[in-house]
């Protein structure tokens, strides 16, 4: 059962040995405007198959406008985005989103039952989810039994791990966390930072996260950049982020 | 009592729309005693309204006797015009005409269509222009009502509608709750007054029919034929609009551009 968790060979990806060796994402000069308003500035990063790297920055940096350019939620001004070494423009955006997951701030959970939702991604693609995978899924994000509980019903950790859980489903090369624990009281904050230290462990996943917690970002994360008012303004390790971070406060 | 005063039926009837106004605005001069100003936008609506309706009274009588295809004319100007209305009802939504435009002019067109190549509606101008008219002016309100409403759906779902297209979702997969939500909306009107034919109210055409002398029964029935077309331009209609204005949420990339428009317009 839980074979059908781990990353599974997949002919759209390199080897995965050593682990490191791949660019998983890289931005070139990537850029985002709303009206005359820039949000993204120039932007240029590699990041590395495996890595996972914590983006920090103050409120309004536009850390979560650069998320939203990796799996093209939103559309570069200029600039663009490669995943191993495609530019994803030449990627259909359903078949791009699926590559590149992402757990959001709020879960956003569809109404129905959580295996409903676990189901919603692999559907999009013909795939319809076994109900041991449901169970294997849950089991992954310490939710055993919850496939036919009502969204309605969860707390929010419980949903957070839901969404999780969701955006695991379509077994993700590269997985966008923008603040998947702000919402939470510090106890749930705990218990999804632990699970998420261990899934994008095991599973070897490149992860991009934006995260306020200066622990937390030490705590998961092998790199950090530092982006203010739109721009990347370091990169680097996650204690000397966090340092250029507090000179900026 | 007016009758009384004015023997004259052209100054009969010019009383009669004083008076009427005169009343009007009463009303709106007693809610501005409650702190509530309508006093400007009441007579400002009075006067466009008598002015609407009497150019389109004369220009009936220049159509009643003319040839048909002028009545075609008069209906689809008054098509485009429900498009631009219902259009300005809309907000955020790029492009939003083109959608108003195709939806009233194909849901309402198609059911005038079929309803005169049926015999249902006669092809004279004296009963194609009121009915079509009528059909029109649905058209426009239910394409207003479910486009508003399908706006309003998706502004207060973007975590939902981006949550699903994150996963890799088609845009049509993640907006069919908000769709469905629009069309059943815009439609409950038209399914109200079907329901309440006849119990709450005595529709236009009807009282119209038998003010002028027709049997009630005739009356009724032609009352519930109309109703019934009212109600399937309504659902022709609030299914267009659903179906145009999704190409008009998203970008070719499938991106929500709904979102960045509220967000530039803050």
């Amino acid at each position: 059962m839980i074979s059908t968790l781990t990353r599974q060979t997949d002919s759209r990806l390199p080897p995965t040995t050593p682990s490191h060796r791949y660019t998983a994402i890289e931005t070139r000069n990537l850029s985002h405007s709303v009206g005359d308003k820039v949000l993204v500035n120039d932007v240029s990063l590699h990041v590395r198959q495996g890595e996972v790297l914590a983006i920090v920055g103050p409120n309004g940096a536009g850390k979560s406008s650069f998320l939203r350019l990796l799996n093209r939620l939103d559309e570069p001004t200029s600039g663009t985005v490669l995943l191993y070494g495609h530019d994803y423009r030449e990627i259909a955006p359903r078949d791009l989103r699926r590559r590149v997951g992402m757990v959001m701030q709020s879960a956003y959970l569809f109404p129905g039952a959580v295996a409903e939702n676990l189901r919603f991604g692999p559907r999009q693609h013909g795939q319809d989810l076994a109900p041991s995978e449901i169970e294997a899924l849950l089991e992954q994000v310490g939710l055993e039994g919850f496939a036919g509980r009502d969204v309605w019903h969860l707390s929010g950790g419980e949903a957070q791990r839901v969404s999780l859980a969701r955006a695991l489903a379509n077994q993700p090369e590269v997985l966008l966390l923008d603040e998947p624990t702000s919402a939470l009281d510090e106890r749930a904050e705990r218990e999804i930072e632990a699970l998420l230290t261990r899934i994008l462990s095991d599973q070897h996943l490149t992860a991009l996260m934006i995260t306020h917690d200066s622990a937390q970002a030490a705590r998961i994360a092998n790199r950090a950049i530092l982006i203010n008012a739109g721009r990347l303004i370091f990169d680097g390790s996650v204690q000397e982020a966090l340092h250029a971070e507090s000179t900026l406060q | 009592m007016l009758n009384q005063l004015f023997n004259d039926p052209i100054a009969l009837r010019t009383a009669q729309v004083v008076g009427a106004a005169a009343f009007a605005l009463v009303v709106a001069f007693l809610a501005r005693r409650q702190g509530i100003h309508l006093q400007r936008e009441a007579a400002i609506a009075l006067v466009r309204g008598i002015t609407q309706i009497v150019i389109v009274g004369l220009l009936l009588t220049f159509v009643l006797g003319g040839a048909q295809w002028l009545s075609a004319f008069l209906l689809l100007g008054m098509m485009l015009a429900g498009a631009v209305i219902a259009a300005r009802r809309t907000k955020h939504i790029p492009g939003i005409l083109n959608v108003t435009t195709r939806s009233i002019l194909v849901g309402a067109g198609l059911v005038i269509g079929i309803m005169v190549a049926l015999g249902i509606i006669d092809r004279a101008p004296a009963t194609l222009i009121p009915v079509g008219s009528m059909l029109i002016a649905n058209a426009m309100n239910t394409t207003a009502l479910a486009l508003d409403r399908f706006r309003a759906e998706v502004e207060s779902h973007t975590g939902q509608i981006e949550a699903g297209l994150a996963l890799g979702a088609a845009p049509s997969a993640v907006v069919a709750p908000y769709v469905e939500a629009a069309v059943q909306a815009s439609i409950i009107p038209s399914i109200n007054s079907l329901r309440s034919l006849g119990i709450v109210w005595i529709p236009g055409v009807m009282a119209g029919m038998v003010l002028a002398g027709s049997d009630p029964v005739l009356a009724a029935s032609y009352q519930f034929v109309v109703v019934a077309m009212l109600f399937a331009t309504a659902g022709t209609t609030a299914l267009l609009c659903t179906m145009f204005v999704r190409s008009h949420v998203f970008s070719r990339a499938e991106q929500l551009t709904l979102r960045t428009k509220v967000r530039e317009s803050k």
